[in-house]
């Protein structure tokens, strides 16, 4: 770590994990470390920093730089202290004249091949081998000028040996003339990140750092920019850009990252109000000092040109834009909203929170809506993502979240992976399983696609299940046959934590031959034998955890394929313990929290029925108001009444349901339909196209709150530098509320969480008091669990047995037919995220300039497209097109996209199906035709001149 | 042959030398070995496809690929006569001769001929130090070289 100007302590070597405490002595200093550790970490313990330049703590020790040598009793030479384990009663010296004899001899080398221009060095004050040479006493070099890499000229002529700066990375620069050879970057390029993008072409002399081959560069390598390798850099030779423009940072704050639900920690290191990096926290306890391109890179959307800072009102949505007063712009919403409930009757409005904005916004969001509407309409995002993971997982376990934390997989046997595509969509839980997946750990995929965690170096062979999408519940109750069938289940487990009638009454279920191997192969194309491998496999490792993500959840059957994940796992015993359990890869990065908070229509925070009056009663004592004991309308609820004329108000926060959302035209008709609609975001975003009212919002950089991660990890966000639209979010809903008559006063966001505390049991113990001193902690956090739950259902499950329910397979209502012959299934890309607000305005655009659509090459032969053709991509619900990519990834019959681009539109092709308990739209199956094309479709055109013209703003009036 | 077919071709040979190393144990330099003999170098296109069927990445197979210099990144020449420029052959004179010899070929290390016939290569150590200076003309060794020897050397591989 460059930990010169702001320290954050580098311990050398990686911490290490013993039962058995030594004792040692380091300069006369007795010290206790776990066995295994090595003498350079156990002097940083003593508080002592031994010079070094290859190690630090990020990566296994590698003794390459000689520069940390130290002299034991009793050893002969002078041994590496990096490499050099401690043991019992050692006695070590880290500074004897023959020592720094050697240090000095090293440092002169080192020297000799490297510039001195410091002074105008981007790493200036920053740089380890500067402060090495002042650490060792380095005062002269005594090698004749000679061959070097840091010359670009010499007297005879151009250098051969210097290479130009790579520039190709948008976030960061390669300087090989800086370089020392030291390969931390090639080491956290493998160990960390698990890409193996980077290796040390040639040898002696003529070592160098490459990414990829001879003709690559860091852009066309296998680079994926997650900057683990600048981050450990000790020189300027791999550094951020914004540091060469701006120079180094003198203040942290530290806070967490706003995009998806692996939730990092994250310093962000500050100059002024301006960020200069973001560098992921070492004591961060989702990602242990990791991260990944959006998280590490892709903020300077907060500063984009296209933010929009000041608040806008229009009469029509087809009127232009009209600048503001914050004054005028509540005024004129409010008196919309209380009007609409006049004309229309108190049901008649709504909310919906976002999973981007933090606990305490979300919780103000409802709050709204309950105590100030007065109704339960209040719905979320989660709605099209994860809403059948808390559905199923409430039914089986009795909680509605994952049932592990992230460090749970360092020890598991075998991961199951089912609908997730961890190294894209949470690129920080992916390295992490690789790294587990390279030291021996099994994997088994199930996904329609051959995903890039099959494709893991130094992993063996995965097992792949390419079923046909929309036969989840099928393959996975297949599985379930083979271990009743084979008898592979944990009887004493089914015995203790379940109920044993229920079970038999379940195996009498999946043994139903409808459920073996050999039926389930021709609906979902996956060959008998593999599902029964990976069934026994899954029954046979000691500690199996499942991973699963939004290809279980956007299905009609996704709360079915949730069970029977939870079957699976109850069946094997694969509960309760650290490298076991169910555990959802939630979308965004408060999503997990936006359901805590109560956004849905039928749950109070922490998941209670509105219909229940022990918890209404309690709200109603606190909020001082009555209370709707009805549930209120889920989203595609609010679009049907909309249509139907009765729905006709909402506040949409932080989230772009035009964009996101099944059947586009449906949901724009429906916001057409409507008299008030407010958008409180960022951008004027797609679904401000359909808005009277326009609040701007606050970035995570400009707030303090709390987001909640997929672990169930309540993570503080800091604010780092002054709302530029001059309120942080919790502070507009509570204007808003206020010109409603809510009488809200709350001064913080740590008055709101008090609020959450005091109204919801497993929240009751968390303050930010303890947030600040733990860092994060995971609920539930109460009396029983002052500290919080890391692992649930260890001593039984939260609702008494464990509950195992009957999943039958229906298939989906879309089929496939001479029309739509094939099956569009949708998904994500490393470096955008989510419709792309966010990172379509960062130099992302370099790895993902636009939706793309994969097709199997004999389906492309058959319709004449060739590679980069345009193709259009026709459903029942609508048609779009984009380029097509020709690829054996998906299967013969199935075409795969993303939705990152608003000009793709791929919701305008998806269909309104949705999961039969909670509604969670169908994007992951619609039947479409593909057919090359000559450019965009008659919608993309006219929804373009509709976006144009409702994105105009007037001049501002002069003052 | 078109490009097309040129690819295929170039894919079918290398798909035939991956496909005899299947299940060997520590694979990547038999197989590189195979390949530098059936084009005389190992092509940069193979990388990616190497590092596929061995589960390794490209940055890997060209670190191993570079780190060796008997690897080549193109053709040599027909014939490589290599001369020994380590320690104990420089102290038998091997700097003087590789001067003579240069100037005799007109070739500078690393160059090839232009009719393509001989390259010149530098080697450190051949294990012959017992007898150095020393040179190799394809797999022939040669102690206590001299110019002559090596003129010889030459004439004979050229014949």
């Amino acid at each position: 770590m460059k930990d010169f100007i702001i320290p954050s302590r580098d311990m050398g070597t990686p911490a290490v994990k013993s039962d058995v405490t030594v004792t040692l002595t380091v300069d006369g200093i007795a010290v206790s470390v776990p066995a295994g550790t090595s003498v350079m970490r156990a002097a940083a313990v003593a508080g002592i920093s031994v010079p070094k330049l290859c190690a630090t703590d990020h990566v296994s020790a590698f003794g390459s730089c000689r520069l940390c040598v130290v002299q034991i009793d009793g050893m002969r030479g002078t041994p590496a202290s990096c490499t050099t384990p401690v043991s019992e009663g050692m006695v070590v010296h880290t500074q004897t004249d023959e020592i720094a004899t050697i240090r000095k001899g090293v440092m002169e080398l080192y020297i000799s091949d490297h510039p001195l221009d410091c002074l105008t060095c981007a790493a200036n004050g920053d740089c380890e081998l500067q402060d090495m040479a002042g650490a060792v006493g380095l005062r002269e070099v005594r090698y004749e000028p000679g061959a070097s890499h840091f010359a670009k000229r010499s007297a005879e002529g151009p250098n051969p040996e210097w290479r130009p700066k790579d520039q190709s990375n948008p976030y960061f620069t390669f300087d090989p003339a800086k370089c020392i050879v030291c390969s931390r970057c090639v080491r956290a390029c493998e160990e960390v990140q698990g890409t193996f993008a980077l290796t040390i072409e040639g040898r002696g002399f003529d070592s160098r750092v490459s990414a990829g081959m001879q003709s690559d560069d860091f852009l066309s390598s296998d680079c994926v920019s997650c900057g683990a390798c600048v981050q450990v850099c000790p020189t300027a030779t791999l550094i951020e850009n914004k540091v060469i423009e701006i120079g180094t940072p003198e203040h942290i704050v530290k806070t967490t990252c706003a995009y998806c639900g692996v939730g990092c920690s994250f310093d962000v290191h500050m100059r002024g109000e301006e960020v200069v990096r973001m560098v992921p926290s070492m004591d961060g306890k989702a990602n242990r000092g990791h991260s990944c391109v959006k998280g590490r890179f892709a903020w300077g959307y907060a500063t984009h040109q296209d933010r929009k800072l000041e608040p806008m009102i229009r009469e029509k949505i087809t009127d232009p834009w009209r600048v503001v007063s914050w004054d005028e712009a509540l005024g004129f919403a409010a008196s919309r909203l209380r009007q609409t409930q006049a004309d229309y009757g108190r049901d008649s409005i709504g909310v919906i929170t976002s999973s981007r904005c933090t606990n305490e916004e979300t919780y103000l969001v409802q709050k709204l809506a309950r105590a100030v509407f007065g109704n339960n309409n209040t719905d979320t995002c989660a709605r099209v993502c994860h809403s059948p993971t808390g559905y199923g997982l409430k039914t089986a376990f009795g909680t509605s979240a994952g049932t592990h934390d992230f460090d749970s997989v360092e020890e598991t046997d075998l991961a199951l992976v089912i609908g997730a595509n961890p190294t894209d969509g949470h690129p920080v839980f992916g390295s992490r399983l690789r790294k587990r997946l390279r030291q021996g750990a099994s994997l088994i995929v199930i996904d329609p696609r051959e995903i890039d965690l099959l494709k893991t170096p130094h992993m063996g062979l995965g097992l792949h299940l390419p079923l046909r999408p929309g036969t989840n519940v099928a393959v996975v109750t297949s599985m379930a046959h083979v271990i009743v069938a084979e008898k592979l289940y944990d009887e004493a487990f089914i015995r203790e934590k379940c109920d044993w009638d229920e079970f038999l009454t379940y195996a009498e279920f999946v043994l139903d031959p409808k459920h073996a191997p050999e039926e389930v192969e021709k609906l979902s194309k996956v060959p008998a034998d593999l599902i029964r491998n990976a069934a026994r496999a899954y029954a046979a490792a000691p500690r199996a955890s499942i991973y699963y993500g939004l290809g279980v959840t956007e299905h009609s059957q996704g709360s079915t394929t949730v069970m029977a994940i939870a079957n699976l796992s109850m069946l094997c015993g694969n509960i309760g313990v650290p490298g076991t359990g169910v555990n959802p890869l939630r979308g965004q990065n408060n999503v997990q929290g936006s359901c805590d908070m109560g956004s849905f229509p039928h749950e109070y925070p922490g998941y209670r029925h509105v219909s229940d009056t022990e918890t209404r009663e309690l709200y109603q004592r606190v909020w001082g108001v009555e209370l709707s004991p009805e549930p209120g309308l889920r989203i595609p609820n609010m679009f049907d009444e909309a249509l139907a004329g009765r729905f006709r108000g909402l506040y949409c926060q932080g989230e772009d349901i035009v964009q996101s959302d099944p059947d586009t035209r449906h949901v724009t008709s429906a916001l057409s339909a409507m008299d008030i609609v407010i958008v409180h975001d960022l951008f004027l975003n797609e679904t401000s196209n359909y808005a009277h009212v326009f609040l701007p919002g606050s970035s995570f950089l400009e707030k303090d709150g709390t987001f909640t991660n997929a672990e169930r990890r309540v993570n503080l966000v800091n604010r780092a530098m002054t709302p530029k639209n001059g309120y942080e979010d919790w502070e507009i809903t509570q204007m808003l509320a206020n010109r409603l008559g809510g009488h809200w006063a709350y001064t913080h966001p740590r008055e709101i969480m008090a609020e959450i505390a005091l109204t919801t049991p497993s929240f009751a113990g968390v303050t930010y008091d303890l947030l600040e001193r733990e860092g994060s902690v995971q609920w539930p956090c109460n009396e029983a669990a002052p500290l919080g739950t890391p692992l649930m259902h260890i001593d039984g499950f939260v609702r008494g047995k464990g509950k195992f329910m009957h999943t039958e397979y229906v298939a989906t209502e879309e089929r496939t037919g001479a029309r739509f012959p094939l099956l569009l299934t949708t998904g994500r890309i490393l470096s955008q995220y989510n419709v792309g607000a966010q990172t379509r305005r960062t130099d992302n655009v370099a790895w993902h300039p636009e939706d793309i659509l994969e097709i199997h090459p004999s389906d492309a032969e058959n319709r004449g497209v060739r590679e980069g053709d345009w193709v259009r991509v026709a459903s029942r619900a609508g048609e779009t097109t984009l380029r097509a990519h020709i690829t054996e990834r998906v299967a013969p019959g199935v075409v795969y996209t993303t939705f990152h681009h608003p000009t793709t539109q791929a919701n305008v092709v998806t269909t309104d199906n949705s999961d039969w308990a909670t509604n969670c739209p169908e994007f992951k199956v619609t039947a479409v035709q593909v057919s090359p094309s000559n450019g965009p479709s008659d919608w993309q055109s006219e929804y373009q001149t509709h976006s144009d013209l409702s994105r105009r703003i007037l001049p501002t009036a002069a003052e | 042959m078109t490009a097309a077919e040129l690819a295929a071709d170039f894919r079918d040979r290398l798909d035939a030398i991956l496909l005899a190393h299947v299940g060997r144990e520590g694979p990547l330099l038999p197989i590189l070995h195979d390949i530098q003999a059936e084009w005389g170098f190992v092509p940069e296109a193979a990388e990616p496809v190497i590092a596929a069927a061995l589960g390794l990445t490209r940055a890997e197979v060209h670190g191993v690929v570079s780190f060796y210099h008997d690897f080549r990144d193109h053709p040599s020449g027909k014939h490589v006569l290599r001369l020994c420029r380590a320690e104990a052959c420089q102290s038998m004179g091997a700097d003087a001769l590789a001067d003579q010899v240069r100037a005799a070929l007109g070739l500078d290390w690393h160059e090839t001929t232009p009719d393509g016939r001989l390259t010149l290569e530098p080697v450190f150590c051949l294990g012959l130090c017992a007898c150095a200076p020393s040179a190799q003309m394809g797999d022939r060794l040669v102690g206590r070289a001299t110019l002559d020897k090596v003129r010889k050397l030459v004439e004979e591989a050229r014949a």
